[in-house]
């Protein structure tokens, strides 16, 4: 009997001795050296995991800085707070960073682009957009049932009492997660400091904007002439959509007030869209 | 011939979690998408092959012959959490790119108790190596098939309009109690 238990226990401590060692052999022989400074760049970097920077994680990013394939301002989400400090800690120059918003070129909501069937299916943009081009006359505007305001991980996004979304400048990273969300690809990442925005994406003929659509841009070129600058043209490749060179653009704000549609806009002045 | 009818049967007939009702944890934990569910498949399907080879030496060179085969929990339990842990540390050293595709699947399946499951089943059917590795294998997709049934389902409920009551976790467990009853139909082909 006591060589019974005797023998268990041999067997099982021997067990656990030989495996126990044998791990903490084996670890040993198979360390990984790890540098340190990934640990440090990860703890600066925001780590929200967001997947702007095209990692599915912030750890990635980290790696990928490290091994000097990529530059810290590929994080746009932690700013130029996040890219200095990285840049001192690796001894490292980078070029200085402009902060970017999430701006949407579309200004259709309910109340001015008009629909031309009533959708009662699954309950995204994604969705809608698939059903013959989607529930609104104009087939490039914003459809108005939140996708981006579904991806935002900074809670950035809101939709207003007229379905279209409102950007939160304060709170918006610039992370571009919206913009892929957004099936009808009318958001996008802008420099903050250029604060006036063509507001519609719509290639189409003028009669055929006016009737999608009230705020649509109609291709009349008044901004064209009007402005000091000679900073918009209208662009071919688009149907003639007016657009704007933001390397002359001075913010001036004179195409916002002759517009014949209201749809350009200034955020500068206009926080938010009014409605 | 054997050996076929061995693997349908594990991997078909005695389905690890359809039939058996193992590994319930993962089975529902893992499934929200396909890809994830397919990663720990693999995971699994490695670590059970080795466990079964590994334990299947234990049991018939050392604990049989003792007669202490009242320890095997005890021991299979070290034997599968030693394993893991050598086999994540082989990997992170020598295969990264693997280590990273299984990454967190690895430590998790260290308490699965499929694998532990499959261990004891190996020891009372009394099989051969040979036999343990083929069952082993076939236990191990029969998991990886049941996985991928349920998260694509799960995709497709994803976009249908579920009773809000029903919403979340109550609905799988009725998808699995319908794949199970599924499943049953295999019962008689090969035992």
């Amino acid at each position: 009997m006591v060589e019974f238990i005797i023998q268990s226990l041999l067997v099982t401590g021997g067990l656990g001795l030989v495996f126990g060692l044998g791990l903490a052999l084996f670890s040993q022989k198979f360390k990984v050296e790890e540098d340190p400074r990934l640990e440090l760049i990860q703890n600066i970097l925001p780590g929200a995991n967001c997947g702007a920077c095209g990692y599915p994680g912030c750890r990635q990013l980290a790696q990928s800085i490290l091994r000097g394939e990529l530059g810290p301002e590929k994080c746009t989400v932690g700013g130029s707070k996040v890219v200095t400090e990285i840049a001192n800690l690796l001894g490292i120059e980078v070029a200085e960073v402009k902060p970017g918003v999430a701006r949407v070129k579309c200004q259709g909501d309910e109340a001015r682009a008009f629909r031309r069937a009533e959708y009662y299916g699954i309950n995204t943009c994604n969705a809608a957009s698939q059903i013959s081009g989607g529930f609104k006359q104009c087939f490039y505007g914003c459809l108005g049932l939140g996708d981006c305001v579904e991806a935002c991980v900074f809670d950035a996004l809101t939709m207003s009492t007229d379905n279209l979304p409102i950007v939160e400048e304060g709170k918006c990273t610039a992370c571009g997660l919206c913009v892929k969300a957004c099936t009808r690809k009318i958001i996008e990442i802008f420099p903050r400091e250029n604060a006036v925005i063509i507001a519609c994406v719509s290639p189409q003929k003028g009669p055929e904007v006016r009737k999608a659509c009230q705020v649509g841009c109609i291709k009349c070129g008044i901004c064209v002439k009007n402005c000091p600058k000679g900073a918009i043209h209208l662009e071919p490749s688009l149907g003639n959509l007016a657009v704007i060179d933001y390397n002359l653009c001075d913010n001036c704000g004179t195409c916002v007030e002759k517009c014949p549609t209201k749809t350009i806009v200034n955020y500068l002045r206009v926080p938010i869209h009014a409605g | 011939m054997d050996l076929l009818k061995l693997f349908i049967a594990a991997l078909l007939v005695n389905n690890i979690v359809l039939m058996r009702f193992l590994a319930l944890c993962s089975y529902v934990g893992m499934t929200a998408e396909p890809g994830p569910a397919l990663g720990i498949g693999w995971a699994v399907t490695f670590v059970m092959v080795l466990a079964g080879v590994v334990t299947w030496f234990l049991n018939v060179f050392v604990l049989q012959p003792l007669g202490l085969t009242f320890l095997s929990t005890l021991i299979f339990i070290l034997v599968i959490a030693s394993l893991v842990q050598l086999v994540e540390i082989y990997l992170r050293k020598s295969i990264p790119s693997l280590y990273h595709v299984m990454g967190i699947y690895l430590p998790l399946i260290t308490t699965n108790c499929a694998i532990l499951g499959l261990t004891f089943i190996n020891q009372r059917e009394g099989f051969t190596l040979i036999q343990s590795i083929v069952n082993s294998i076939g236990v191990a997709w029969g998991y990886t098939l049941a996985m991928l049934l349920l998260a694509n389902l799960r995709q497709r409920i994803k976009h249908s309009n579920v009773p809000k009551f029903l919403d979340g976790y109550p609905i799988v467990f009725i998808l699995t109690a319908i794949l199970a009853v599924a499943f049953m139909g295999f019962t008689g082909m090969a035992k």
